[in-house]
């Protein structure tokens, strides 16, 4: 809310080399609790390569990562969702041939132990999972339908659903209504103001101006892998934006 | 009326997934009914029964193997390469008078470090796809027995090493006769399966196995080693092989170059007819066990009934066409486009 108390999430000077491409060069950028920064800019502009240095996935060639004001180094996406950091990728990252309950567990299954064995806790898995989705208000026929036999719009909030069922503190999004009808974008915006309201730090990565001006409280624009312009929404407009994508001020 | 149709149609598609479960299992009893009917005084005869278990129980690990590999969307091709070379050391190791505890362990130990050979090529070289990792394989375990084998069979294994392959559990105190017995490989697939099955759908590393096999992004994007995970299930697939090679060793009394030949693509053949994915993720272990039968029924049916091998050849060729066009049908209903 307020930008003059400190931020949850801050990177400083963000490089990112592929062999001779230089995909980010010196990126800065910070989010505080429940506040939505809107992340825009055109395609090859470094939005995905950031959000995945961000996410543990890429090591970054320099530059570095401060949460909750503590500077830390991100190894594996398990690192990152250990500090509370989650990611919901484009291409939503569930796998299509597991329920809903154990793609939102994946990677983090509670167990039980029998005798020596520790095995799934599947009553529990299923008990959580109907419980974390009436929390965020999704619907669903049952946590047990494998994620294939769902909507896209379904498959968005059963994504969104994982990422923030472990206390996250920070929810990077990328595209997040990219794939989905119209009647879900809206349902898809709502989880987003109410996931704000919880006082998650949320980053929006959208072409969709609709999205960002429904959601966001801040905009930054990234131009051939480096920071172009940012803004508070009050202090700019869609035209404006729009420009910064083109690479125009 | 309507209502009766709706009804009717939830009650489909209520059945599906009890069909994907256990639809394979209908076909299995139907083989055993029809083999019944056309040779009912010896199809189903202690015997013939205990015959068709003896058969199948080394094809059965291998299919085991190759299954939980096929479930991370991967392949073995060296699944019989990697028995004969444990065949082949359990051999020679044998023959060196190794006490029966030593020569029992080789072929388990062997069969783990070729699967892990494998495992760790296909990760770390970052092979396009493991078929070339394990085509690889299958030419270098088969040439690796023959060397250190001279490329002869080597015969003559101590009663203790044969025992799970040759076995008897003897059954006259239940009231049986003494030809009434239980063969020792049967337990042995009985208890191998039960711990695989509860591994694979108990357990975190078997739901992480299906987890890659459906999206392997997924599972990376959960802080899931992916490679460690493919890691261990090649190396499981290779000591299910050195498994299998123990009861071959223990059935044949022999080390024999041309063990396990083309056994790779029976292992495969059961995994696809018990309705595993190629494209990974899908397939229960009941499925293999049931795809696995079935091969050595049809087998066993047809050697009953003097039918020539060749047409077995053609006759499990169409079960593997026609097992997948169901499935091709079955997931039509069952999944959205």
């Amino acid at each position: 809310m307020s930008s003059t108390s400190n931020p949850l999430l801050e990177a400083k000077g963000i490089t990112k080399y592929f062999g001779t491409i230089t995909a980010l060069e010196n990126v800065n950028l910070k989010v505080h609790a429940g506040e939505c920064l809107g992340v825009v800019g055109d395609n090859g502009a470094g939005k995905s390569t950031l959000m995945k240095v961000l996410s543990g996935l890429y090591k970054p060639s320099a530059g570095s990562l401060f949460f909750q004001g503590k500077e830390e180094i991100l190894e594996s996406p398990r690192d990152s969702q250990n500090l509370g950091l989650e990611m919901v990728y484009q291409d939503l990252a569930l796998a299509g041939n597991l329920p809903i309950g154990e793609n939102i567990f994946l990677g983090r299954e509670p167990t039980k132990n029998l005798g020596f064995l520790k095995l799934l806790d599947f009553n529990k898995i299923k008990e959580l999972t109907n419980a974390h989705l009436d929390k965020l208000k999704i619907n669903v026929k049952s946590a047990d339908q494998k994620v294939e036999e769902l909507s896209g719009g379904q498959r968005q909030a059963v994504a969104i659903a994982r990422s923030t069922a472990f206390n996250a503190k920070v929810v990077i999004m990328d595209e997040p209504t990219a794939a989905l009808a119209i009647k879900e974008v809206g349902k898809v915006l709502d989880l987003i103001n109410s996931l704000k309201k919880t006082g998650v730090g949320v980053i929006v990565i959208s072409h969709r101006m609709d999205d960002i001006f429904t959601v966001c409280d801040r905009v930054m624009a990234l131009f051939q892998g480096t920071n172009f312009a940012e803004a508070s929404l009050s202090n700019t407009s869609r035209d404006e934006v729009i420009g910064w994508i083109m690479g125009k001020k | 009326m309507e209502d009766k149709d709706k009804k009717i149609e939830s009650l489909h598609l209520k059945l599906i997934p009890y069909f994907e479960k256990y639809g394979i299992l209908l076909l299995l009893v139907l083989m055993i009914l029809v083999m019944h009917i056309l040779q009912p005084d010896v199809f189903l005869s202690w015997r013939n029964v205990t015959n068709v278990f003896k058969q199948i129980s080394w094809q059965s690990m291998l299919a085991l193997g190759v299954f939980m590999v096929i479930v991370t969307a991967g392949i073995d091709l060296s699944v019989g390469s990697i028995m004969m070379l444990s065949l082949m050391i359990l051999a020679v190791v044998a023959k060196a008078g190794a006490p029966w505890f030593i020569v029992v362990i080789t072929p388990l130990i062997a069969g783990f470090l070729c699967g892990l050979f494998n495992g760790l090529g296909i990760t770390l070289l970052r092979m396009p796809h493991p078929f070339i990792m394990t085509l690889g394989t299958l030419y270098i375990f088969r040439g690796a027995g023959n060397l250190i084998s001279g490329g002869t069979p080597i015969s003559g294994f101590t009663d203790e090493v044969r025992y799970l392959g040759h076995g008897r559990i003897d059954l006259q105190w239940l009231g049986l006769e003494k030809s009434q017995y239980l063969p020792v490989s049967l337990v042995l697939i009985a208890i191998v399966y039960i711990i695989f099955w509860i591994f694979l759908n108990k357990s975190k590393t078997g739901k992480w196995i299906y987890a890659i096999g459906g999206n392997p992004n997924a599972a990376r994007a959960s802080g899931i080693n992916v490679n460690k995970i493919l890691i261990i299930v090649y190396s499981l697939c290779g000591f299910l092989s050195g498994i299998g090679a123990l009861i071959l060793a223990g059935r044949t009394d022999s080390g024999y170059p041309n063990a396990g030949l083309q056994s790779e693509l029976d292992a495969i053949a059961a995994c696809i007819i018990g309705g595993a994915s190629f494209f990974g993720g899908r397939g229960t272990v009941l499925g293999v066990f049931a795809g696995v039968m079935i091969m050595g029924i049809l087998r066993n049916g047809l050697n009953l009934m003097d039918v020539s091998s060749f047409w077995q050849q053609v006759l499990i060729g169409s079960i593997i066409v026609l097992a997948v066009y169901i499935d091709v049908l079955r997931r039509d209903i069952g999944t959205r486009k």
